[in-house]
């Protein structure tokens, strides 16, 4: 009957299944690229090797012999591939402009005990200090002069402001949309506004700045009184806009697929359609709310350019009506000043991994949460 | 006889008739459930009353700035000029770096897609740890992908490139074209993804056993019978890519937008313009703002209109596919 | 207690007895089936005879479903099977580790309970095995195609309309032109999982009649669930419960004498 051949008849088929599998844990590897990449240019400051101190102690240049490879590249502040190309003499004159450029550094800096600190030691960068000239501890996040003071507190509130107001703004918003679209309102109009509401998602995040620099700042302005402009408080809200698509979309999904039949004891018994929303199917949906909501916020920490546009100053402040940077747009605004592979340059994508990391635990969190709601709906749990 | 027991909130003196009709009357008005139906309703209303504000203000305050000069120009050094300037080359920017993110992130997406779908076994660990992936790939913030495009493909692959080909000065190293469009196609992996798998899980599972049982192989039942159904739904995937992706800003700062470009990018090398970050630099360096004014609300209709155009071609070649699927094979 | 006068099930003459082709084509040895702990068919031994109908009856979930499929292995598609035993068609054991499951599709064709044409036109569904196998040749695919839809009498509905979309004939037609699909390519054997079961009882008359006419080419192994069915059409009977083979014969002995009670029982209509 001539069947027999086995599997390796079809090489090419074998040959194939193994490619789509290839081609499959390749998400796999852009996940631990992104980390990877994004962790490597910061690793000098994880591992404390950048040193940002003004006065240094210079080494004279004849003593090039006596310094080890790996010490004499970091001294010099160069990558392994620019240190590998450099032959003895371009070294030894390296380090004579070093030992110069101590030398030509402003008396006003020399007896100035911040200008022997390594600023990008974890001390300051998340602890206040007092500089020269101010009269106490401060957190300040500001990288250009000759002292470079990275101290992220002011981002991470600055990120936080604006996140929570956004929070605030969409989350009450977008799952009220929710219950009226999915529970509360003839099944037509959830025909038309489901989309609409997801034609929002459409808008790019600069279309949305551009209407809270322009008009939304000026309303709001009117309306509350408040001194600056240009402030968090308009920067959160145009973030909620930008967000309420993500948790209407995830709430309104998860509040429909509660069973039918919950909704139709409860009207059985006479209770109102609201009644019924806001006590039976609420909390069976309450896990895929919740979701949404973690999944808002991981959208919302994210979000660049609506803040970018609309703030300019990073200010230490916890008042909503003062201007704020958050971790995005300071690394979307200065990035194109950072000197590549400098302090400033690794700082920066320091600031990228933690928010990475940050999003991306609340990703998993989120995801799980839909899972076990997922199967808890199916009768799995 | 049997007499109905009067429920306890009715008055014992009431008559049977009046006992019956009032058991269906509203006992009082349910000012609560009115109230939270009516605030939720209103909450609605508003979100649907920004977007429609949103809109209007654009249409209303671009439209009247836009023409044919305008889309047709490649703009001097000053932007801030409306007689002078234009958006030629954003535009072509923005369409060439999207096009080709499109040749990279389909493939990929559907090959991937049909792994998750048609062959991983649904218990093995590995194909958890790849939806969990695509999930995190779909909640990584734009920025951090743009710091990835930064120190992924620039300076590593792309210095790597360089040294390889031993370019004396940076040509692979840099900011481009190509970089961006990869950047970008990472990024929108997991929309097409998703939209690829929803469409296979949708084609029955009796065709692919009719197939398979006159001794097709599991491939050929894939190829010839399985993606011609799901082609619509790949479309999906792309059209959706390619929206989010025209309107992104974040991930293009550092891997290949430029402020200025003398003239249009014709090589995946090149540094481009593009309509987003245009109106960026726009709404945030201008000079004069009511002098901009007409000029950034023209260019962020240009970008409305670009996105929607490039989903109407890909909504019409997708409607056709689904004729043709219906018709005929 | 009166005994219940059983009916006679009608039957048509006295058919050819068993194994009028000769030697077993299918072989089925000691045949045990595992869904993961489960097991779902029991030491099943079978022979089945070359060019006749043989049927499968029995209660639902009795495995008769099973088998059938064990037989062109499309249970290798569902996770978690097992199997004990063997299965010899035409002398070659088809479980062996070095059969090329493709081949053996080949030349044992199937055909659906419910009816899965292609989303293709009626032409094309027809060709697509012929395609797989690399017949390119246009008039050599015309003259498969047309004598297929001859076989399983479907032409004359739909020789004028051969590039339309197979979607749009009825449920009847549709399992005729999946007949025609299979015996297109020109199996040994065609295995028939419950293929008249969707259908009003006109369209399964002629599903009836077009099998008995195949027979003459094609060795048939036929699943149904109606015993009258089964009387009808077949040759030999096979009668299953609950995952065992309880009897095996030619079908006017096992509709009007069988051996065991409990198949008795169910021709009866006692049970099932």
């Amino acid at each position: 009957m001539g069947i027999h051949r086995g599997h390796r008849a079809r090489p090419l088929e074998w040959l194939a299944e193994k490619f789509i599998f290839l081609v499959s844990l390749s998400t796999i590897l852009m996940v631990f690229l992104i980390f990877l990449f994004v962790a490597r240019e910061a690793l000098p400051i994880f591992l404390g090797q950048a040193d940002t101190a003004l006065i240094q102690k210079a080494i004279p240049p004849d003593q090039l012999e006596t310094l080890s490879p790996a010490k004499l590249q970091q001294y010099l502040d160069l990558t392994p591939q620019q240190f590998v190309t450099m032959d003895r003499e371009t070294l030894k004159s390296l380090m004579e402009l070093k030992q110069d450029a101590q030398n030509e550094i402003p008396e006003k800096f020399r007896n100035d005990p911040d200008a022997r600190a390594n600023t990008t030691d974890w001390h300051y960068l998340l602890l206040p200090h007092q500089w020269s000239g101010y009269a106490k501890p401060e957190y300040i996040w500001q990288p250009v002069g000759q002292i470079q003071k990275y101290n992220i507190i002011p981002l991470l509130v600055g990120t936080l402001k604006v996140t929570l107001i956004g929070l605030l703004f969409a989350v009450p918003l977008a799952v009220g949309a929710a219950i009226y679209v999915s529970q509360l309102a003839r099944p037509r109009v959830r025909e038309i506004v489901k989309p609409t509401i997801e034609l929002l998602s459409g808008i790019p995040s600069v279309v949305v700045g551009v209407f809270a620099l322009l008009i939304m700042a000026t309303v709001l302005q009117k309306i509350f009184g408040y001194q600056t402009r240009l402030n968090a408080f308009v920067a959160g809200c145009a973030l909620g806009f930008a967000v309420i698509p993500v948790i209407f979309s995830i709430a309104e999904d998860a509040l429909t697929s509660v069973p039918r039949a919950y909704t139709q004891a409860a009207l059985a018994l006479g209770a109102s359609r609201w009644q019924t929303a806001w006590q039976i199917v609420l909390p069976a949906a309450l896990p895929g709310v919740f979701a949404a909501t973690v999944l808002g916020f991981g959208r919302a920490i994210g979000e660049t350019m609506i803040v970018l546009m609309v703030c300019s100053a990073s200010v230490m402040s916890w008042n909503i009506f003062d201007s704020a940077r958050s971790i995005t747009t300071t690394i979307a605004a200065e990035m194109a000043e950072a000197v590549s592979g400098g302090p400033h340059y690794r700082i920066l994508f320091m600031l990228g991994a933690l928010l990475f990391a940050a999003t991306f635990v609340s990703n998993m969190i989120g995801g799980m949460v839909i899972q076990r709601f997922k199967l808890k709906l199916e009768g799995k749990r | 006889m049997n007499t109905i027991t009067p429920p306890q909130y009715l008055p014992d003196n009431t008559s049977d008739t009046t006992r019956l009709t009032r058991h269906f009357r509203a006992e009082k008005f349910d000012f609560w459930s009115f109230f939270f139906s009516g605030l939720t309703g209103l909450a609605t209303l508003f979100i649907l009353g920004i977007l429609a504000v949103i809109l209007t203000n654009i249409v209303i305050n671009g439209w009247s700035a836009i023409s044919w000069h305008f889309v047709s120009t490649i703009p001097k050094k000053d932007f801030f000029d409306a007689s002078t300037t234009g958006v030629l080359p954003m535009i072509v920017g923005t369409t060439i770096r999207v096009f080709v993110m499109t040749i990279f992130v389909i493939p990929v997406g559907v090959i991937t897609a049909i792994y998750l779908t048609e062959y991983a076994p649904n218990t093995s660990i590995i194909t958890r740890v790849i939806r969990a992936a695509v999930n995190n790939l779909a909640g990584v913030p734009s920025i951090v992908f743009g710091l990835f495009g930064l120190g992924f493909f620039i300076n590593f692959v792309g210095k790597n490139m360089d040294a390889l080909l031993h370019n004396p000065s940076a040509v692979w190293g840099q900011p481009a074209l190509i970089w961006a469009a990869l950047t970008l196609a990472v990024m929108t992996l997991p929309v097409v993804i998703v939209a690829t798998e929803e469409s296979l899980k949708a084609i029955p599972p009796g065709l692919r056993e009719a197939s398979l049982a006159l001794g097709a192989t599991k491939l050929e039942t894939i190829w010839r019978i399985v993606l011609p159904q799901a082609l619509p739904g790949i479309m999906t995937g792309g059209i959706l890519a390619v929206s989010r992706a025209a309107g992104e800003v974040a991930p293009i700062l550092f891997t290949g937008v430029a402020y200025y470009m003398a003239s249009l990018p014709l090589h995946v090398t090149d540094q481009f313009m593009d309509l987003g970050y245009h109106v960026f630099v726009l709404a945030t360096q201008s000079p004069n703002i009511e002098q901009t004014r007409p000029i950034l609300y023209a260019t962020v209709l240009v970008l409305l209109l670009l996105t929607f155009a490039l989903n109407i071609v890909a909504i019409i070649i997708r409607a056709r596919m689904r004729k043709k699927l219906r018709a005929l094979g | 207690m009166a005994e219940i006068i059983l009916p006679k099930i009608n039957l048509p003459e006295a058919k050819v007895t068993a194994t009028a082709g000769g030697a077993p084509l299918i072989a089925i040895e000691q045949l045990s089936l595992y869904y993961g702990a489960s097991k779902a068919l029991k030491n099943i031994s079978l022979n089945l005879g070359e060019k006749i109908v043989t049927a499968f009856i029995g209660p639902s979930g009795c495995g008769k479903s099973t088998l059938l499929r064990c037989l062109n292995r499309m249970n290798d598609l569902i996770d978690n099977v097992r199997i004990e035993g063997a299965i010899k068609i035409g002398g070659h054991e088809i479980y062996n580790k070095d059969v090329d499951v493709i081949e053996l599709r080949k030349r044992v064709g199937m055909v659906f309970q419910k009816s899965n044409p292609f989303p293709k036109s009626i032409y094309e569904n027809v060709a697509y095995g012929l395609r797989l196998h690399g017949v390119k040749n246009r008039s050599a695919l015309d003259e498969a195609v047309e004598q297929s839809l001859q076989q399983s009498a479907l032409w004359d509905e739909v020789k004028d309309r051969l590039h339309s979309s197979a979607l749009g004939l009825s449920g009847g037609q549709q399992q005729r032109l999946c007949i025609a699909r299979a015996i297109a390519i020109k199996p040994e054997i065609i295995l028939m999982d419950e293929p008249a079961s969707a259908l009003d009882p006109i369209a399964t008359t002629r599903i009836e009649e077009l099998i008995l006419n195949l027979k003459k080419d094609f060795t048939i192994v036929i699943v149904t669930h109606n015993m009258q069915q089964a009387a009808r059409i077949s040759d030999e009977t096979a009668f299953f419960y609950i995952g065992e083979l309880v009897e095996f014969g030619p079908t006017t002995k096992i509709f009007t004498n069988p051996a065991q009670k409990r198949t008795e029982d169910y021709v009866t209509g006692r049970f099932g």
